[in-house]
This record gives structure tokens, sequence and C-alpha cells, in this order.
């Protein structure tokens, strides 16, 4: 008993040793990071000189000079790039959501070309965001682009439309190449879910001759829920953060700005890392709340748990 | 009885116009860039839908006007660099995540997860201190260290997973023979877990070289960008002259080898996703 106990204490001890220079580095490239950002978003940092800056406290967030408001806070630019960010997530994880659904049924039956088909819906996925976003903005193009003729060709546009310039079409530009490339993620998780569904009960419900989609909403939703609830997640995640497809689709339109790219434009191209910092403080505040709101609501289990 | 016949013929016609409608929206776009790339002069402008011309003559120019050499050496470099890195930091822990118990195990795992869940421009300030301070601005070591923090914590998270599902017996009879657990990781554990290092190494493969938001912060010189960094800052004297070719042709360039090691490792990629992601 006590040799038992001897072995797991070193091998406890062997367990921080190799979690030891995977926790340094983590510390390093994250955790310190973040909370010099944070640190940041105090101080009135400059990206000119980095190296002096003084503590100004809530200032970026809030301050009133002279009876003016100033700060984050009150910045309708500011607000704007909150909604957008909302918008953004909400519309498309939702449209990925359904059409993933959609998508992982259709490769969940038994066809000829089955294979080839998962492959095919895989190359959104592959292909890098900003190359993706590159494609779409000539396909959108407003003279040469073939979007605009093939509708025009169809009868539903009397004229071409400038989809990544203009205020109305902008957002929903940025929504459908989100779509584009991210549904296929959508598709696999749920398909891998449905892929482990019992076959059994199936078999009764066709037996029952009940129809399919009351099957489907009865005990295949059901049953494939927390599978899809932890996908929405990492999408929700991702889509929250978004940056790339906005920076190149649609660059300098306020209509699409979104947290992210308003809080590197402050940090980089206007070199207030203070100010900046201060949204991006914000930002990973409000990606915080919606995560831990969504897994209360929705009871999430990111974990395992024992086992 | 003729009745349900044609219905099951429409149903099956439905099916398939379905499948189709998925399969052209998912391809199409990246048909479209390849036959703009073959493309120059006025064809350039006019909508085509089938391949009418064929000049390689984008595909020269891309690499003639800007260092685009350079970009691919880049990407792949730091590429393998981090894939090279995380594999071996993400093997060892987690060895001590999936096999040992220890307290604060969970607490751990569940912190390592949410530093996946981290926007990056939330660390970009930090970030960009801590590189220029350690003197690796514009240099891709600077990159590589960077991109640990996209890297790592799923490459932990997705070999810890992998490696629960291993069998208890596999290690036991290394552990009574007197292995040490690093012999036991190397010996036992390896052997049987290249399956998930690939599958992981891959995705972490695709994740460094598709990021975009530290290559464009933390590199200031052309020659010293990333291929999604240099297909991004392309561009023309206007608006109305965008080398649309050379764009087009360098993007092609840059996901060419990503389709085709997603179609070769299709499977294991759907493997590593849903390990990664469904655990629940």
């Amino acid at each position: 008993m006590a040799h038992a106990s001897s072995l797991t204490r070193a091998r406890r001890r062997s367990a921080w040793i190799f979690l030891a220079p995977m926790l340094v580095i983590l510390v390093a490239v994250a955790g310190w990071p973040l909370l010099r950002t944070f640190y940041f978003g105090f101080t009135d940092a400059n990206l000119s000189d980095l190296s002096s800056y003084s503590f100004i406290g809530t200032e970026n967030f809030y301050a009133v000079y002279d009876g003016e408001a100033f700060g984050l806070l009150t910045d309708p630019e500011w607000w704007q790039a909150v909604w957008n960010t909302l918008f953004f997530s909400v519309i498309s994880v939702s449209l990925e959501t359904a059409l993933g659904m959609v998508v992982a049924l259709v490769l969940n039956q038994n066809f000829r070309g089955r294979g080839l088909v998962r492959a095919a819906v895989l190359i959104p996925w592959a292909i890098p965001t900003i190359v993706s976003a590159r494609m779409w903005n000539w396909m959108l193009h407003d003279q040469f682009g073939i979007i605009n003729d093939m509708l025009m060709k169809l009868g539903i546009l009397s004229a071409p439309i400038a989809w990544t310039a203009s205020p109305d079409w902008a957002m929903s530009a940025v929504i459908l190449v989100d779509v584009w490339k991210t549904t296929p993620f959508m598709a696999l998780l749920i398909l891998a879910a449905l892929q482990m569904l019992p076959g059994d009960c199936y078999e009764a419900a066709r037996v029952d001759g009940i129809h399919p989609v009351r099957v489907f909403f009865k005990v295949t939703l059901p049953l494939i829920k927390p599978a899809v609830m932890v996908a929405v997640i990492f999408r929700a995640l991702d889509a929250l953060r978004v940056f790339d497809v906005i920076y190149v689709l649609t660059p300098n339109n306020p209509q699409t700005t979104t947290m992210s790219v308003y809080a590197r434009q402050q940090l980089v191209d206007f070199q207030e890392v203070g100010y900046g910092s201060a949204a991006s403080t914000l930002l990973f505040v409000v990606i915080a709340f919606c995560i831990m709101a969504y897994i209360m609501i929705g009871r999430v289990r990111l974990d395992e748990g024992g086992h | 009885m003729k009745n349900s016949k044609i219905r099951k013929i429409l149903r099956k016609a439905a099916f398939w116009l379905l499948v189709a409608v998925i399969v052209l929206f998912a391809v199409f776009p990246f048909y479209y860039a390849i036959l703009t790339s073959f493309e120059t002069g006025s064809a350039l402008f006019d909508v085509n839908y089938l391949p009418e011309t064929f000049s390689l003559a984008n595909y020269v120019s891309v690499f003639k006007g800007q260092p685009f050499g350079h970009n691919i050496f880049n990407s792949v470099f730091v590429s393998f660099l981090v894939v090279a890195l995380s594999l071996l930091l993400g093997v060892t822990a987690s060895y001590a995540l999936a096999r040992v118990r220890f307290t604060g195990r969970g607490l751990l795992l569940l912190t390592i997860l949410s530093v996946s869940m981290f926007p990056q421009v939330a660390v970009l300030s930090g970030m960009f201190e801590l590189i220029r301070g350690v003197g690796l601005y514009n240099n891709m070591f600077g990159l590589a260290i960077s991109y640990m923090m996209l890297t790592l914590p799923f490459t932990v998270w997705v070999l810890t997973a992998f490696m629960r599902e291993l069998p208890r017996e596999l290690e036991e009879a290394a552990v009574m023979d007197g292995a040490s657990p690093w012999i036991v990781i190397r010996r036992v554990f390896l052997p049987v877990m290249w399956p998930a290092m690939v599958t992981t190494g891959l995705l972490a493969f695709i994740a460094a070289w598709n990021e975009f938001l530290f290559a464009l912060t933390f590199t200031l010189t052309d020659d010293k960008r990333t291929v999604p960094v240099a297909i991004a800052l392309i561009s023309g004297a206007s608006q109305h002259e965008m080398p649309w070719g050379n764009i087009m042709a360098a993007s092609v360039i840059v996901t060419l080898p990503l389709i085709v090691l997603v179609l070769v490792f299709q499977r294991r990629i759907v493997s590593g996703l849903t390990a990664g992601a469904v655990k629940g």
C-alpha cells in the first residue's frame, strides 16, 4: 500500500513536470498579454512609445471635461460596433445552424457519392478566411461581379448593386460570406451527433408510420440538442470576435465595423493603445458574459466531467 | 400504386436537387477563383461561367510583382514550427491531464479551454509589447510565439480527449516493469497516438496557415509577411484597378495545398473537430 502511494505521488510529480512547459508558454502568450491589455486600458499608452504612459483610471471608458462627456461609453461609433457585432453574430450563427442542420441531414442519408459530397462541403472550411473574403469580393464586385450578372440574368435585379460598399448591403454581404465559410463546420459537428443516434427508435417510428418531419422534431432534435448547443457556442465565440472577413470584405465601412475591428483600428491605425485596450477589455467582458449566460441558460456541459 | 411511385421519384429528384445545390454553393467560389486566375486583359472583365482563355500570366506576375515566394516560405516556416511546438508541449501535457489524477485537474482543463475562447484582439496590445520587448517584432519567431496562443489550447484539449480513450492496461504493464512516465509516453503512447497527432497537427497547421490578425499586426515589411496578409494587402492604384487576376492566382496557390490536405485527411479532420468541440 505504501508502495502504491509513493508511486502515485511520483506520478503526480511527473505530471506537473510534464505540464510545466505548456503552462509556462500559455501564461506567457495568453495570460500575461491579456493582463497587460487590461492594464493598458486604464492608461494613456501610445503605440509610438510604449515605454512611457501614465495611469488615468477609467477615463478611456468615461470621463467628463467642462460638462462634456468623453470616452468609449459615450462614443456612438463604439455602440454601433457593439450593435454590428451582436447583429452579425445572432443572424449568421442562426443561419449557419439551420443550414448546417439541413446539410448534416443530407449527409446522414445513404446515397452514392456521399464521400464526394462531404469532401466538397469541407472545401469552404479549408479556404483561409482572407482568401474567401477576396474571392467573394471579386464575385460581389459592383461592375464585373458574377453575382450581379447572375441576378440580372435571372431578372431579380435590374441594376447592379455595390454589395460591399453600400451601407444597405455591406452587412448582408459579410453574413453571406461567413455563412458560406462556416456552415460546413456546423454541418460536420451536427453530422457527428446524428451518427451517434441509436437506430432502433427510428425503426420503431417507421413501423408505426410516423411522418419523418414529426420524427425529426420529436426524436432527432431533442437527442442531438446537447451537441448542437456546443457547436453553437463555438461558432458564437468566433462570430463575436470576427475580424478577418470584415477587414478585407468591407474595409472602413461603419455599417460592418465590429468590436474587434474597432479595437484594432484604435490600437494600430490611430496608435491609441490605451483607448484601444479599453475597447478590447470591453469586448472580452462582453464575450465572457455571453458565454456564461449561454452556458447557464442552456446548461451546456463543456467538460466531460470525471469518469 | 402508381401515385406512390411518382411520389417516390419526385422525392428522389428533390433530394438530388438539394445535394446539387449544396455542392454547387460550396464549390462554386473556388471554381470561379480558378477560372479568373487563368484570365488576363479584358477577358477578366467579362463575366464567364465556363473557362474560355487559359494563361498563366497571373501566376507569373504574382511572384514578380511582390516577394510572394518569401511570403510562402514564411507561412510554411511558421506553420511547421507552430505545429512542432504545439505537438511537443501538447503530448506531454495531455498525458498528465488524461492519465494522472491530481487535484485541480478539471479546473486546469477548463482554464485551458477558456484560453481558446479569448478574442485575439483582447491580447493584442499585451502581445505587441511582449514581442517588441523580446526583440521579435517583424520576425517569424515572434509570429510563431503569438500563434501558440491559438494552437496550444486546442492541441492539449484534443490530445487529452484522445488519450483518455486509450485502455488503462496499455500503460499498467509498462509501469509494472518500472518504466518512468517519460518512457511510458515515448514507448507506449506515442506509437498508438500518431493518428491523433496527425489530426491535431493538421488542425494546428491550418490554424497557423490561415491566421491573419497577429500576422498583420506583428509584421512590418513586405518580405516578412505571411501569405494571408500578402493577399489581403494586394491592391491597385485605385479600387477600379485592382489586379483581380493576380489576387485570384495567389488565392489559388495558397488554398490548393490546404484543399489537398483536407481531402486526403477528411475523415481524420472530422474526428478531430468533433473531439475538440462536441464532448458532452
